[in-house]
């Protein structure tokens, strides 16, 4: 079974080099891009467009920076310093949770990866609203956590209503986004390199920093994205576990669509896109396959 | 041995953190008291209202006819491109590429705002229809991302060979490469059919006034309560889901068992 496998995917390395890439002979299969080719103009590229012509004009269609620069007004750039402080916390704890998490997985043989990564997107069954509320209950003051700790003779913990609440809020909901970029890169370092570092004499301290770090790089960089934009654009977290005094950059944009201020929402969240932009650039190179394969 | 035990201690520690509030939600379905802080004894009474409820069996019809259909759209639209984008040259992939990204990568809030003001600038009413389309176009990158690996350990002499012997291109996809690629395209459509069903920010910004899925019900009901019939019903979500990955698993585990005796 196992040889088999290799030496398939020898043969296929062999093709692929010799033909270029892809399947050969499908003349045609060209023409199969064409209806995603229409979708993603239509409902990704022009929409695009649509928030960067609203973000840019006033509500009598002219030309205005007003709604970009609102981002200096106080509210506003304590939302967004708010929201990058938070979102920053909250990617260190998940890659720190993750990382271990991760290489304890990949090492285990005893279950398909398939399982694993089931067992990781199976609470998204669970509404995330619901899940985000049952913190709730775990966080209040009378809460759970409060009555096991209470019962060990611990001093309580307040944080529901806090940037705490919210960090932990985000690691929750987010923590999957880094643990399955990590482990897909991790499954498929080939165990000989690691042998042969080993037989060569390094400890295994010298082995993960010189051999697995490096190699793992593209699915921790992966994971960082994936993790820090959702994090930084929230509004549902802070809303549901920061009570109603935490205010985050998504909520200002939330609250400037609510209140009709399209103009104003749209030239927000430019200004949020270009922290994205900049975390799409460092992930492309990153991504060097050009696959996004590291994401899923 | 010491280190093994710390290993299961912690992957213990992370799936509890995991699976706490899920817990909590369920227990919360047998809940007798209608408050969320209070214990007011076992009952199976939500349960029973909970197909009495019309407005929540509405949000749920709406939820899952949008995440079977965007989840098939997608999937066929999807795997149709990954083919596309897996034969062509350098430079085309990689445009193709960056842009599957575009919506996986941009924030959920920013994807739905652009999606309304398209909607709203195309006098298109915001409803049913505007929802699908929504979670069609962030459910086709994860068709795409699924389907492309697949496609790379494709040997692509079998495809040739089946053309060689007569059959016709159409005959020879859904004889030789969609068989080999069907676990990629089943896993993209359970994927988008799951983010589907757990998206709230997409759906909150181009559903209009309408319709309501289940995640836009409950974030109504955030600031007055939860009704407890919602936890009822994603506990029976929950407990479904759950069984069908079981018996996947089993069914699995039986067809690796001979080969691995072999």
């Amino acid at each position: 079974m196992n040889t088999e496998n290799v030496s398939n995917a020898k043969t296929q390395k062999l093709t692929s080099h010799k033909n270029g890439d892809g399947i050969v002979g499908i003349k045609s299969a060209k023409w199969l891009s064409l209806p995603y080719a229409v979708w993603m103009i239509g409902f990704i590229i022009i929409p695009l467009i649509v928030i960067v012509y609203y973000g840019l004009t006033t509500v009598d269609n002219r030309f205005t920076l007003d709604n970009i620069s609102a981002i200096s007004s106080p509210i506003n750039l304590k939302a967004l310093l708010m929201a990058l402080e938070q979102s920053l916390i909250s990617t260190i704890i998940c890659l720190l949770l993750a990382y271990p998490l991760a290489m304890i997985l990949s090492k285990s043989r005893m279950r398909s990866s398939s399982f694993i990564v089931m067992i990781i997107i199976l609470p998204m069954w669970m509404n995330f609203l619901l899940r985000t509320i049952a913190w709730q209950n775990l966080l209040e003051r009378s809460g759970i956590i409060n009555t096991v700790l209470k019962f060990f003779g611990l001093p309580p913990m307040n944080i529901i209503n806090t940037p705490k609440a919210i960090i932990l809020g985000m690691v929750y909901n987010f923590l999957p986004f880094m643990v399955l970029p990590i482990y897909n890169v991790l499954i498929k370092i080939d165990k000989d390199i690691i042998d042969a570092a080993r037989d060569l004499g390094a400890n295994s301290v010298q082995t993960f920093l010189k051999i697995i770090l490096p190699l793992s790089l593209p699915g921790v960089i992966s994971g960082i994205t994936m993790v820090f934009v959702p994090a930084l654009t929230t509004f549902v977290i802070s809303n549901i576990l920061g009570g109603s005094k935490i205010v985050l950059i998504g909520n200002v944009i939330e609250q400037q669509f609510r209140m009709g201020n399209w103009h104003v929402g749209s030239g927000l969240s430019l200004v949020l896109m270009i922290f994205i932009l900049i975390s799409m650039a460092i992930l492309s190179k990153y991504d060097k396959e050009g696959e996004g394969s590291g994401l899923w | 041995m010491v280190k093994k035990f710390f290993e299961r201690f912690y992957v213990a520690l992370i799936l509890i953190f995991l699976y706490a509030p899920i817990a909590i939600l369920i227990i919360l379905s047998f809940n007798g008291s209608k408050s969320r802080a209070k214990w007011g004894g076992f009952t199976l009474k939500w349960y029973r209202e909970l197909f009495k409820n019309e407005s929540i069996m509405n949000a749920l019809y709406t939820t899952l006819i949008i995440a079977v259909l965007s989840a098939l759209i997608a999937t066929i639209i999807g795997t149709a491109a990954a083919i596309a984008i897996n034969s062509m040259k350098k430079t085309p992939r990689t445009i193709m590429i960056a842009i599957t990204n575009i919506p996986m990568l941009n924030a959920d809030i920013v994807t739905g705002i652009s999606l309304m003001l398209l909607f709203v600038a195309l006098r298109y009413t915001l409803g049913f229809s505007s929802v699908l389309i929504s979670h069609i176009t962030f459910n086709i990158p994860y068709v795409i991302l699924s389907v492309l690996p697949k496609l790379k350990q494709l040997n692509p002499h079998t495809y040739e060979a089946a053309l060689d012997l007569g059959a016709s291109p159409a005959y020879a996809f859904f004889k030789v490469i969609l068989p080999d690629i069907f676990p990629g395209v089943l896993t993209g459509f359970f994927l988008s059919f799951t983010m589907s069903l757990d998206d709230f920010v997409i759906t909150h910004f181009t559903k209009g006034p309408e319709i309501h899925t289940l995640s836009t019900k409950i974030y109504t009901e955030v600031r007055k309560g939860i009704k407890p019939e919602i936890y009822a019903l994603s506990t029976l979500m929950f407990i479904t889901v759950l069984l069908l990955l079981i018996i996947i698993n089993r069914k699995n585990a039986e067809k690796k068992a001979p080969v691995s005796r072999v």
